[in-house]
Order: C-alpha cells, then structure tokens, then sequence
C-alpha cells in the first residue's frame, strides 16, 4: 500500500514532522518500506504558459514559443511535440536548478535565444518517462511556484502490509490507525448518497451469492470521456504508484485507495441483456483488458452479461467491455467478493491486482453502497453526466455475520503480562473502531466491524490492545520454569563429537544444498529411487538428494578450479530416498579426501591420498564412537570397482567407501585421487556403555612370522584363520607388512603378522607359545594355502 | 716416599690433562688401580719401621684422596662438556614448520548454531531436530495456516505433491513435540528450511531456531526479556532492541524484533529485523492437544545465516553453500 503523506495528513494530522509519522506507522505494525521524495530536487520553476508559438527557423523539430512568467513574456526555444499556444506547463526560469543539480541559463540554441525551459515530467522526477510537456491545469495561475502549486513538498510511504490488515489497504484505514495510535482525531468520511436523475436501473443476477454475496449497481448516463481527471487526483494516484488512465478508471482507482473498495466500470452499451454474477463453465474462454485469453474454470467467479463473461470477478475485467473513447452510458459496479471464493484465483491464472489483493484478503463488507456514492460524486465532478437508482442484490445468508468477542480483562494482563487498566482498554477499543456493546463483569463484548476480517478471538483483540499501547512500552520479565533434568543416553554419542573429531582430522566442514541436479545425482546413485520437486528454482536443483556425495564433489570441483588443491571435506545432512509409497529421511556423514596427504612441506614426501588414508580416518572415527566398523568389497556404482567396500556395524550395512569411479572423476573434471565415504549416523552414533574387564598383571609375548599367500586372498581371511587358531589367550594381531615383489613368487604376497598371547593367571612359556604360533602357521597353510616364508 | 709429592703433582697433572672420560679412567687406572703408583706405594709400606708407617701410611691416602677428588671433579667438567657438545649438535631451527597436520574447521553456520544452542542450553531449552520433506499438516495447517492463507504466498514454498512440501521453516518441530509431549516446553528447533526464491539477499535453502516456552504463565514480557537477553549475549553487546507489532499465523501478539545497528547520516538509530516472535496462537494449542486456558508460550524465529553475517561481517548470503575453502578457512 502506497500513498501520499500529504493525502493521509488530510485525514489525520499528528503533531510530529514526517520521520516521526513514519516511526509511529512502522511501530505501529503497518511497515514502511520505502519513503521517497514524489518529486525530484528541483526549484525556481513555476507555472508557465505558451502565448504564441512558431517553428524555429533553422530546426524542424524545435519550436519557438513566447512564455508568460506572470511577469514577463520570454522566448524559450522548445523541442516538446505538443507545445502549443496556450498551454500551461512547467517553466525552468533561468537561475532555476533541475534534479541532478542541472542549473537553467539563458543560452542559444541553433542562433535563437533559449530564456529558460519548459519542462517535461520526467525532468523534474515527477515520473519515470514522459513524452512532451507536462501538462497543467488550465486554471494553473502562471509565475505560481510549481512545487507550491502542485504541493509537491510530500512523499509517497510505501507500507509493507501484513497479509491479515486488509483494513489498512486504504488511505481511510490507516488514517484510522494512525489516529488511535496518536488519539489524533481522524475525520471520516461519510459519502452523502447522489439523488438518481433518471429511473434506468442495471439488470443484475447474481446466481453465485456464496461468492458474491452484494452486489451494487448503478447506471450514469451521458458522460465524457474525453474529460480529464484533475490534476489532483492524479498527482494522488501517482503517488500511490497508479497510473492514470481515464476519468473514470482514475475515479474508480482513487475510490479503491481512498476507501478500500476495488470497483469496476462497464461500457453499458456492451453489456448485453443484463449484469449476471455466476461461476464460469468449464473451458469459458474470457480475454481480459490487458489482451491476454484465459480458459476459465467452474471455479472462476465471472461478471457475465447475457451473452459472454466480461471480468473475472475482482481480479480484472474483459476487453472489450470496459470504458473506452466512444462509452456515452456506464455501469459502475461495487461488490463485495468473499475472500476464500477468490483465494489463490488470480494466482491461478499468473495474476495479481490491485483489486484481487484487496478481495483476497478482505474488503469491509458493509462499503459497497457508500463507495458507489463517493465515485458517483467524484465522476459527476469530472464526466458529468445523469446518476441513476442504485441498486444492490444482497444475500444476507452468505455475508460475513456480525460477530462479538468476549474480552477479559484478566487474560490481557495474563497474554502481555502486564495489568493495563480498564478506562485505556476502552479508549483503545473505540479509537480502532471496536465497539463495545456489553459490559461483563470480568470484561467486554466487543463487536467486530466489518472492515477487520482479522478479529474473532480474544488474543486477537489483545493483541490490538498491545499493539496500540505499544510493544516497546510493556515490562521485560524473566520467564519462570521448572528445573527438570533429563536423562540423556550415555550410548549415544552427539554428533558434535564427530564433527569435532573430523575438524580435528583436518577435515573442513561443507554445507551443501539438499537438491542437486538428477543427472549427476543418476551418475552417483542410479539405483536409489530421487524424489523430485514440482517446482524447482532450477533444473540443477530438481531432486532431493540421495546421497552427500554429489554436493561434496561439486564442492570440490569448485575448489580446484581455485588452486584449493590438498581438500578434506564432510558434510552431515538428510538424504532422501523413496521406498514404495514412503519418503525416507536418513540423517548421514560423508567425506571428501584429495590432493596431497599433507600440505606441502619440508619434511615428508608429498603422496596422494589413496583408499587406505580414508579407511584410517574412517577407524579413527569408528574407535572414537567404540563402532567396530568392518568392511567388504562390494561394488558402489560411483566407486572404483577394485577400491570400493561396503561398511558394516556387525551384520547391518552402514555406509560405503572407496575410490571415485574414474569416469565421474572425468566428467567432473577433477584432478588427483579422489576418496570418499558416507555412513548413516543414526546407527553409528548409537553406541555402548562401557564395560570394565579386568586385564592380566602377566607379561605380553609378541611373536612374528611371515606368511606367503595367493594376492586374492583377503587380509580379513587371513586374520580370521589367524585368530580361530590362535586361541582365546590371544590378545593381539597385527598386520605390519605387506610385500609383493622381488623374491615373491608371482601371483603371491608376503603378510608379516605380529601375534600377542597373554594368560590371566601365570606367565606363558616358551614352548607353549610356539605350539600355539604353530598352530596358526599350519591353519593358514591348510586353510589358505599359505607358506611359511623362510 | 721421598717421590710421593713428586707422584702426586705428576698423577694431578695428568688428570688436569685427561681430554676426555676415556683418558681420565686410564688416568685413574694409571695412580689408583690395583697396579697403580700410589697403590704401589702402599705396598712400600712394609719397609718402613713401625714408628714411620701410619704417617706414611696417612700420606699416601690422602694422596690418593687427592687424585681421587681430582678425578671426580674432572670427571663431572667433562660429562658436563660432553653434555654441552651433546647438546650443541642436537639443535635444530625451531622456526621451520612443524609436522602437523592441517586444522580443518566447522561451517560458520554450524559455528551459529552451536553458540545459539548453548546460549539457550543453558536456560534448559533441549534442541529438537525433526523431518525436512514435511506434510502441509505439520508445515501451514497446524501452526493455523489453512489452504489459501495469505501467509502462505509469504512462504514460497517448494513442493512435492500438494500435500508434501520441503519445510519452510522448522516450526512444524514444535508441533510434533507438542503433539508427542506433555508440557511445560521448553526447546529449540535448529535446522535447514527451504524457500523457492533465489536472488542476491536469498538462497533457496537456510537455517533456523525457532524456539518455543510452554509453561503456566509465559507471557509477552517474558518473551521480550528472553530476546532481548539472547540478542544481548549473542553479539555480546549492550544492544538496543525493538519489538515492532507483526503478523505471524501461529502467534498473536506477532512482533518482528529490530536491533540498533549503527546510525544513518542524520543521526538516527538504523534499525536492523533479526526475528520474529510471540505469543503462541490458541489455535496451534488446539491442534496440539494443549489447553490454552492451562497453558500459555511463546515462540520466536530467526535466520541463521543472518545472524551469521551480522556477527561475522559477511556481505554475500550466497557464500555460505559455495563451500569456497578460502571462505571456510576464516571460521576456525
């Protein structure tokens, strides 16, 4: 809601200078956007008029015009296509200065002496293009100081309004807010009804009350159309962001800001056999003023005559039907539309409009009457023209009801915690329009006017009582609560400690987006079923992800193209996946390792990151969360087939890890290794208590031996033979090379394996050691072939 | 005898002269061991008289004393050079850079979250975490959003299905605790939200905390001190704050909340929005199953990211999810 402060002013005029108004509005809850200047910085220009004109002599398309200053008459070369004689328009004298800080001088234009400028609207910021002369009213007095004349020393407020105060999206409205706020008077209007001077009447159906429940009606004869609106009334729509467009759209427009109702004008000719209110039938085709076709639905409310739709009921109207050049007799409409039959309608069909804004969100259902009076007297002014009877076709059944609110004087003080006293309630209560009709014992009985379609329950009253008593006014108390303590599990481990552990690792933190582009999300995850959005913001945003992996290697892509080339990332986040009829939600870990191990430095050579660096931060965080993390090789689709392994807690799946497949490497266009992993953190951070075993005061025995085997034979093979042989007195086993080479028979490779065994209750001797170490020798040999390597 | 003192300066003098342990032990060996020369002179001892022999006998100790103490002393002066040397060759240029790994960090919104967490933590609200692909149930129609409100064109929101939808903020949390739960509440709702717009000043996914107090008596001035002392103890500044009169569907009275942030050329305070809040609406109570004539709340909302950038002085909204290390890195 746009408008002049100089208009709400005349309605309600606060003692405080324009900041101030502003503050108080924007406390108030009716927030100021903007506010700005509704001309540019400009002075010395006055009311000029054209006394005589004639073609300059060396210019086709300049004039020379004779100007009277009203006190002088001056030359003034012009180059405005509708110069004419005695036309009124802005003039520049010289020592005038124009926005911008532009300084008007007598100069020479093409040999002719230039003594000033007439001015086009757009050169004085009163619009943003404009073609010729800014037209003045004929009774403009000339020498009259344009800004004075035109009382331009006014802003436009621009107030961002909550979608519930449709009561403010009128100047009317807010001047009645603005007055309970400051308990300055505000005059209302009350329109005096026009006497019908003729007997001719609108036919009006209304077959959709429910939508329409009033409807009113009124013919003017003999307008015309060729009148202008005054320039008052079209520096005020101006400035509330209204272009003028004709007499009678201006005064229908100026009604709708003035008082809040959207009101309509229709050519009577065109309007065939009669005014019906109805739904529109499936597939009814309606263009509407602004030439664009729509296919309407039952669902359309339509202002239809008897032979064709002619508006879409408080949205726009048709083409065609509307007030034009050759229009001698109109038919004014003012209805009241029932917000829910138009909710979303304009949205629908990609509008949005002054009109449909109003109705959507509520218009005082007891204005239709009053605001065809205002506009009758405003058109009568302007067009002229013989009012006749107005007519309304009410049903009573589908309007809003009349409802009251039982206020307590208790619950107020209880919602706002604080005790205000019954005498500022009231005051409040009548300032904002909120009659009270009953008085309890424990409060009031308020009833609702029918410009608030926000008010029907007591909070809401209490919030209008807050509201205008002022947030900033109220105590500030500290809440009191219960010191309730609550258990946590100890098993569980808060996710906190893994994104600790990780940023520890050397690992950054990455938050990426939750919808990814469906084709690399096919590359990574082809299986997973996405789920997709039915309103993406772009078509690389369409699908939830199913996976982290997809936003850390963007992520990654973005970071060596800026020579961020060592990249450790995780991110934690959903994934989403469908499953059937369900959407699964699973809160998961991924990371991201490439580049060099480490930074580059002095000491260390500088190896790439391989599968085994990843694996180890993905132990150091399963020893964190005490998760006994095991892993198989299994095949990911975005993983390296030969360095991919599934990852699982006891038998239940928990996550993957491995290599970048190198064909998505390539089409992601990234350099070096690229290893990855992502485990479902609902699982992993459900850990254990701990619980003490006691452990042996005896010594430890360590011994080694190193074992030929086929290379396709798995360490995990290797250590679990090794360990079922080794007995319950083993404490320890440990892998501590692997070597494939020279002096290694091909096809095989060398394990070095340490064994520790330990006794609770007495030292182990030798002997007994080496039964026990050559029992795993000859289970490796009988069970995996292995050989003992001399 | 008569060589004894020639003996015993000969014996100093070569421990005085011993280079290192090794010469030293010989030099030990040479005058103390069992075939040494003062041990040798004791056994002349024999060929003295009776009379002569502990005056003798007396000398020659304390000879040996003094060789010994002589050694002693060397001995320690030369571990203590050996030591030095040790040490000498040992050093290292402390100034080249370590072995370390690098430091990796947290996302600056993680950062925001903790520090938001933990200033209410402290005053017993529990975070509660809850779905982000939403029904319009939990999203609009229990936090007293029907079909066609207004409000919901506020929202933007990325749908699914008409009934499905990417939460447009982390409200419908407190729903379902509320709908799970018995009061008194008292919880914070951190999370990422969705919204279909995408400019300059908007991403199309970010962070909230929506809070939420349900106790007996909890009322507008105590939602005005709990902003106030969290915007107070966030940017650990005495800030001025305002409550400016707001609409929100779920709460009435509705505020949004302004933070003093500087002054325009004039003078005057510029205000900055950083949340919304208030009283929760009866209707959401309703629809939890909690009785709003027993129990009153309230409930406030912000953007974390906002936060973020108002606490950290990023400019551009859109450098969060652009995961540049260069940006990252400056969060540690």
């Amino acid at each position: 809601m746009k408008f002049s402060e100089q208009w709400l002013r005349e309605w309600v005029n606060p003692r405080m200078n324009s900041t101030e108004l502003v503050e108080a509005i924007t406390m108030a809850g009716l927030e100021v956007d903007e506010v700005e200047p509704v001309a540019g910085d400009f002075g010395g220009v006055v009311v000029g008029e054209i006394t005589a004109i004639e073609p300059h002599p060396e210019a086709d398309k300049l004039s020379l015009c004779r100007v009277w200053d009203g006190q002088e008459t001056l030359d003034v070369v012009c180059g405005a296509p509708n110069a004419r004689s005695g036309l009124k328009a802005p003039f520049a004298r010289p020592g005038a200065s124009l926005p911008g800080g532009m300084a008007i001088e007598r100069t020479q234009v093409r040999g002719q002496t230039s003594n000033g400028m007439l001015c086009a609207e757009s050169e004085l910021q009163l619009s943003d293009a404009s073609e010729g002369l800014m037209v003045l009213a004929p009774d403009a007095e000339p020498g009259a100081d344009l800004r004075q004349w035109l009382q331009l020393d006014d802003q436009s407020l621009d107030v961002d309004l909550t979608p519930n105060r449709s009561d403010c999206l009128s100047i009317r409205g807010v001047a009645r807010d603005l007055g309970a706020l400051t308990e300055e008077p505000f005059e209302d209007l009350e329109p005096e009804p026009v006497p019908a001077a003729h007997s001719e009447i609108p036919a009006i159906r209304v077959d959709a009350a429910a939508g329409c429940p009033r409807y009113v009606g009124r013919i003017i004869r003999n307008v015309n159309v060729a009148a202008e609106a005054p320039v008052w009334m079209k520096e005020r729509l101006r400035r509330s962001g209204i272009r003028s467009i004709d007499p009678v759209v201006d005064v229908t427009n100026y009604v709708m800001l003035e008082l809040g109702q959207p009101m309509h004008a229709f050519d009577r000719a065109q309007v065939q056999g009669g005014i019906v209110v109805r739904m529109a039938s499936e597939g009814e085709k309606l263009t509407l003023l602004d030439g664009q076709e729509l296919t309407l639905g039952t669902d359309n409310l339509v202002i239809a005559d008897h032979g064709r739709p002619l508006a879409l009921a408080g949205i726009m109207g048709g083409e065609g039907s509307g007030v034009s050049g050759h229009t001698r007799d109109i038919v004014l409409e003012s209805a009241f539309f029932d917000p829910i039959a138009l909710a979303g309608k304009a949205r629908e069909h990609g509008l949005h409009t002054d009109s449909s804004h109003r109705f959507e969100r509520g218009v005082d259902w007891r204005l239709q009457r009053a605001a065809t009076e205002r506009a009758t007297a405003l058109l009568l002014a302007i067009v002229g023209g013989e009012p006749g009877e107005v007519i309304e076709v009410v049903n009573e059944q589908h309007l809003p009801k009349q409802t009251t609110v039982h206020l307590r004087e208790e619950r107020v003080s209880t919602v706002l915690g604080l005790v205000i006293d019954r005498t500022t309630i009231e005051e409040i209560l009548a300032r904002l329009g909120l009659r009270v009709v009953h008085l309890y014992r424990d409060g009031w009985k308020v009833e609702v006017p029918s410009f608030r379609f926000d008010i029907a329950l007591e909070v809401d009253l209490i919030e209008e009582i807050g509201r205008i008593y002022g947030y900033n006014r109220m105590p500030v108390t500290e809440p009191e609560g219960r010191l309730r303590l609550r258990a946590e599990p100890e098993s569980h481990r808060p996710l906190d400690r893994v994104r600790d552990h990780l940023v520890a690792l050397g690992y950054q933190e990455a938050i990426t987006y939750s919808f990814v582009a469906p084709e690399r999300q096919n590359q990574i995850t082809p299986e997973a079923e996405s789920i997709e959005l039915a309103n993406p913001i772009s078509a690389d945003m369409a699908v939830m992800r199913t996976s982290l992996w997809p936003g850390l290697l963007e992520t990654l892509a973005h970071n060596q193209k800026r020579q961020q080339n060592r990249v450790r990332l995780f991110e934690t986040g959903l994934r989403f996946e469908r499953n059937g009829q369900s959407i699964e939600q699973e809160s998961m870990l991924s990371g991201l390792l490439s580049g060099p191990v480490a930074s580059e430095n002095w000491v260390n050579g500088n190896r790439e990151v391989d599968f085994y660096d990843a694996k180890g931060d993905l132990e150091s965080l399963g020893a964190m969360l005490g998760q006994d993390l095991r892993l198989a090789a299994e095949r990911h689709p975005a993983l390296h087939p030969g360095q991919s392994a599934r990852v699982y807690v006891g038998e239940q799946p928990v996550g993957w890890i491995g290599a970048l497949h190198p064909k998505i490497q390539k089409s992601l266009d990234l350099n070096g290794n690229v290893c990855l992993y992502e485990l479902s953190l609902d699982t992993v951070l459900n850990g254990h208590v701990p619980h003490f075993k006691a452990f042996s005061k005896f010594p430890e025995v360590r011994r080694d031996l190193a074992m030929l085997v086929a290379e396709e034979t798995e360490w995990a093979a290797v250590e679990n033979v090794a360990r079922e042989a080794a007995g319950e007195l083993l404490t320890g086993l440990r892998v501590f090379d692997v070597y494939q080479g020279e002096h290694v028979k091909e096809g095989c490779r060398s394990l070095a394996l340490s064994l520790f065994w330990q006794h609770s209750e007495r030292t182990l001797g030798d002997a007994e050691v080496q039964r026990l170490l050559d029992g795993v020798t000859d289970a490796l040999s009988t069970r995996l072939g292995a050989q003992l390597r001399s | 005898m008569e060589n004894l003192e020639a003996l015993l300066e000969q014996g100093l003098n070569a421990v005085e002269a011993s280079a290192d342990l090794k010469q030293l032990e010989q030099v030990r060996v040479d005058y103390l061991g069992k075939k040494g020369h003062l041990t040798a002179l004791l056994k002349t001892l024999g060929q003295l008289s009776a009379e002569e022999r502990p005056a003798a006998g007396q000398r020659i100790n304390q000879a040996k004393e003094q060789v010994q103490n002589a050694i002693a002393e060397k001995k320690e002066r030369l571990e203590a050079e050996a030591m030095e040397a040790r040490l000498a060759s040992e050093s290292i240029d402390v100034t080249l850079p370590g072995r370390g790994r690098d430091a990796g960090g947290l996302h600056p919104v993680t950062r925001t979250l903790r520090r938001i967490e933990s200033i209410f933590g402290g005053a017993g609200y529990e975070v509660a975490e809850g779905p982000e692909i939403e029904d319009d149930h939990h999203n609009f129609e229990a936090l007293n959003i029907p079909p066609h409100h207004p409000a919901r064109a506020m929202h933007d929101t990325f749908y699914f299905n008409p009934g499905t939808v990417l939460r447009t903020h982390t409200s419908p949390v407190q729903i379902r605790t509320m709908e799970n739960g018995e009061p008194p509440f008292r919880m914070i709702c951190p999370g990422r939200v969705y919204r279909c717009d995408s400019d300059l000043t908007h991403t199309p996914m970010f962070h909230q905390v929506e809070g939420l107090l349900v106790d007996r008596y909890a009322s507008f001035a105590d939602l005005k001190s709990t902003i106030e002392a969290f915007l107070r103890a966030f940017f650990e500044k005495d800030l001025a704050v305002r409550f400016r009169p707001s609409y929100f569907p779920f709460t009435e009275p509705s505020a949004e909340v302004d933070i003093e942030w500087g002054r325009d050329g004039d003078g005057n305070t510029q205000w900055l929005e950083v949340m919304g809040c208030g009283v929760v609406h009866p209707h959401v109570f309703d629809n939890c199953g909690v009785d709003p004539e027993q129990w009153s709340g309230f409930a406030f909302g912000l953007g974390v990211e906002r936060l973020a950038m108002l606490r950290y002085g990023v400019t551009d909204l859109r450098q969060f999810f652009e995961n540049d290390l260069r940006f990252l890195r400056q969060f540690r």
